[in-house]
C-alpha cells in the first residue's frame, strides 16, 4: 500500500461522503450510479459537489446501464468511479467481466447490505465470494481492498485508483452499510495527490500516427483467448506484492482472530477483553482480499495455537484462512447473518469456549 | 490509400476510403452491413474526423465491425452499446461517437438502454440495423421478427398470441424528447444507400450541435436467414418488410436548425 500521500485537516464526514470527496480530489472524471441504500449519499453528494469540479456525474437508468458506462469512460481513458450495494453489484457482474477481460481501470464499491436476494439493508459481508473469487463469468479476479475506518473509505480511494490504473484492473472497495453510514474524524487526501496521465491505448480518436486503439473481450480463437487468460494470471500474479494485512497483539498470541472490514473492529475490542481475563488473543485484519495476505497468516500459524474468524456471513474469507493455515492449526469460525453486527461480547464467549478447557 | 489515377488510361473515380479497412469481411454474400459499413465510413472520411471519432460495436452480426472500421472502436456487451456510447460521449464530449447494432442488440436485450439514451438526449448517432432475425446465432426470431414469419425459434411461423408482436422501436424513439433526428432508410438500391449516406451525414453535422440523438435505421435483408437469394431477399424486404417499417423521416429537428 502507498498511503504516503498529503492530507487535509481532520474533519468529521460519513463514509460514502468521505469516499465521494476523495475521489473528487483525486481527480475522478467520471461516475456513473444509481440509487441504492446503504450508498446513496454517493451520488447525492457527487451530484451537489462534482459538476462544478469538472467531474461527469452521471445518474443511469439501472446498475446494469451504469457499469457499462464505465466501461466506456474508461476505455477512453477517465478515471472512472461506480459505487453500488449487494444487489445492485450483483447487477454488474457481466459489465465487470468484460471490464476485466478489456483490462480497463476503474474502482468499484460495494457498500454491503445482508442478502441474499432483495435482503435488508444493514450492513453485511456476505459479498466476500463474488468479490474475492471474481464474481462474473471466466476466470478474473478484482483487486480488493477492506477498510475499516471512514479514514480507510477515504485513503482507499487513492490506492484504488493507484492500483487500478497500475495493473489495468477493476479494483473493489468492500465496505459495509455501517462503515458508509458512520461519521468519524478524516483526514481526507489533498487536491491532486495522484497523479493522470492519458494511456496510449484509450480511444479518443485515432491519432494519424498509430494504429486505431480497440477496447475489446472478444477474442474468438481460442489460442487467443488463452493467451488473454495467461497475460491476466500473470497480472494477478504480478499483484501478490500488494498483499497487506494489520496485526494486533499477536506476537503472544494462542488465540489468533481473522477478521476484514468492519468486524476486525469489534474483534480488536474482543482481543482486549480476552487478554483481561488472561487469555493470549491477538487479531490478523486482512486490509487486501485479493491479493490476500495468505503469508501473514502463514508466518503466525507456525507459532500460535488456534484461530478464530469471525465474519458477518456464513463463513466466507474462514476458506482462505485455511488456505493460509493449511492444517497446521484448528481454524474456527464464528459469524453473524443477515445484517446482525456480532457483539464483542458473543464472540468473547466463543474465544473462552476454544480457550478455557470445560471443567470435569 | 490514396486513389490510384490513370488505370489502363482511365482515372479512377470510385475506390475503398482509408476509413474503412482493406480486407474481406465475414458478411455473407448480400447482406447488407457491408455497404452500412462503407458508407458511415465514407462520410467520415468525406467529414476529415477520423481523428475525432469513436465507434461501439454491438454483439450480433457485426460484433466484429471493428475489424472493418478503421477508428478508434470499443465493443460493447450485449445491447449495453449506447450505454457505452454514453460514458464515451460524457468523458469525451468534443469527439463524434456512434454505435451501430442490430435489432437483437438494439430492440430486445439493450431496449432499456437504447430509450434512456435517447431520452437523455444523449448527443450520439446510433445506427439500427434491423433485419428481423439474430443471424449471428443462426436465424433465431427477433424483437422485429414479422407475424408469421419463420425462424429457428418461431419454426412454424411467429405466432402473435404466444410470441408476441414485432416492435417498431424506432416509431418509440421517435415519441421521446431526446431524439433530435430519426429516420427510416434501407441499402439495397443505389437510391437507397444516397439516401441512407445523407441521413448519416447529417446525424454527424447534427452531433456537432449538440442537441440530441440522432437515430438511423437501416431495414435490411438477411439473405442467409431468410434463407433466400441476395435478389429474393431485397425483394422479400420490399413486399414484407417495408409495410411494417416504411422508410422515411419520423423525427426531423426543428426548422432553422444547423
Amino acid at each position: 500500500m502507498k498511503l504516503d500521500f498529503p492530507r487535509s485537516e481532520p474533519t468529521l464526514m460519513k463514509g460514502n461522503e468521505a469516499m465521494a470527496e476523495a475521489a473528487l480530489r483525486v481527480g475522478m472524471d467520471g461516475y456513473f450510479g444509481y440509487p441504492i441504500t446503504p450508498q446513496s449519499e454517493v451520488l447525492e453528494y457527487l451530484m451537489i459537489h462534482g459538476p462544478k469540479r469538472g467531474s461527469v456525474i452521471l445518474q443511469a437508468e439501472s446498475e446494469v446501464a451504469a457499469i457499462n458506462m464505465v466501461y466506456g469512460a474508461a476505455g477512453a481513458g477517465a478515471r472512472v468511479m461506480i459505487t453500488s450495494s449487494s444487489p445492485g453489484i450483483s447487477l454488474m457482474q457481466e459489465g465487470l467481466s468484460y471490464i476485466a477481460s478489456a483490462q480497463l481501470p476503474c474502482l468499484v464499491a460495494n457498500v454491503q447490505r445482508g442478502g441474499p436476494g432483495l435482503g435488508t439493508i444493514q450492513p453485511a459481508q456476505s459479498d466476500y465470494f463474488q468479490a474475492v473469487k471474481g464474481g462474473g463469468h471466466g476466470d478474473y479476479r478484482l483487486i480488493v481492498l477492506a477498510p475499516s475506518s471512514v479514514q480507510e473509505m477515504s485513503d482507499f480511494v487513492v490506492e484504488g485508483f493507484r492500483l487500478a490504473e497500475e495493473y489495468r484492473n477493476p479494483v473493489m472497495i468492500l465496505t459495509d452499510g455501517a462503515l458508509g453510514q458512520m461519521m468519524e474524524s478524516v483526514q481526507l487526501p489533498e487536491q491532486g495527490c495522484l497523479a493522470k496521465h492519458v494511456p496510449s491505448w484509450a480511444t479518443r480518436g485515432k491519432a494519424p500516427d498509430r494504429e486505431r486503439n480497440i477496447i475489446t473481450s472478444l477474442f474468438i480463437q481460442p489460442e487467443k483467448m488463452e493467451q488473454i487468460n495467461l497475460e491476466l494470471q500473470a497480472k494477478y500474479q504480478r499483484a501478490q506484492k500488494e498483499a497487506a494485512a494489520e496485526t494486533f497483539r499477536t506476537d503472544d498470541a494462542e488465540i489468533v482472530l481473522v477478521a476484514f472490514g468492519l468486524a476486525s473492529r469489534i474483534c480488536q475490542k474482543v482481543v482486549d477483553l480476552a487478554r483481561e481475563r488472561g487469555i493470549a488473543a491477538g487479531l490478523i485484519r486482512p486490509i487486501t482480499l485479493f491479493p490476500y495476505p495468505t503469508d501473514v497468516i502463514a508466518a503466525i500459524a507456525e507459532r500460535t495455537q488456534r484461530f478464530l474468524v469471525v465474519e458477518m456471513n456464513a463463513g466466507q474469507m474462514v476458506e482462505d484462512v485455511r488456505l493460509a493455515v493449511n492444517g497446521k492449526r484448528p481454524v474456527d469460525f464464528k459469524g453473524r447473518m443477515g445484517g446482525i453486527i456480532p457483539t464483542p461480547e458473543e464472540i468473547l464467549v466463543e474465544v473462552e469456549r476454544l480457550m478455557v478447557p470445560a471443567e470435569v | 490509400m490514396e486513389p490510384k489515377k490513370n488505370i489502363d488510361g482511365m482515372d479512377l473515380v470510385y475506390s475503398r476510403p482509408d476509413t474503412l479497412i482493406d480486407t474481406a469481411t465475414h458478411y455473407c454474400p448480400g447482406c447488407g452491413h457491408g455497404v452500412a459499413h462503407r458508407v458511415i465510413m465514407e462520410v467520415i472520411k468525406e467529414m476529415n474526423i477520423q481523428e475525432q471519432t469513436i465507434g461501439v460495436a454491438p454483439v450480433g452480426c457485426s460484433v466484429f465491425a471493428y475489424h472493418y472500421m478503421n477508428v478508434d472502436m470499443q465493443e460493447a456487451a450485449h445491447g449495453r452499446a449506447t450505454a457505452v456510447a454514453t460514458g464515451i460521449k460524457r468523458v469525451l464530449p468534443d469527439k463524434f461517437v456512434y454505435t451501430y447494432q442490430g435489432d437483437g442488440d438494439l430492440a430486445a436485450i439493450g431496449t432499456s438502454e437504447t430509450i434512456h439514451t435517447v431520452n437523455r438526449g444523449e448527443n450520439i448517432l446510433i445506427v439500427f440495423v434491423n433485419n428481423g432475425v439474430y443471424g449471428m446465432t443462426g436465424g433465431q426470431m427477433a424483437p422485429t421478427t414479422l407475424p408469421g414469419m419463420k425462424t429457428t425459434t418461431s419454426p412454424f411461423g411467429r405466432e402473435i398470441l404466444t410470441m408476441g408482436h414485432p416492435l417498431n422501436i424506432t416509431s418509440l424513439i421517435a415519441g421521446l424528447p431526446g431524439a433530435l433526428f430519426v429516420t427510416r432508410q434501407s441499402v439495397h438500391t443505389p437510391a437507397a444507400v444516397r439516401k441512407f449516406k445523407k441521413a448519416v451525414r447529417q446525424s454527424f453535422e447534427y452531433q456537432k450541435l449538440n442537441k440530441g440523438t440522432c437515430f438511423v435505421e437501416v431495414v435490411s435483408n438477411c439473405p442467409s436467414g431468410w434463407k433466400m437469394t441476395p435478389v429474393e431477399s431485397n425483394k422479400w424486404m420490399e413486399q414484407n418488410m417495408f409495410p411494417m417499417y416504411p422508410p422515411g423521416d419520423l423525427k426531423l429537428p426543428p426548422p432553422g436548425l444547423n
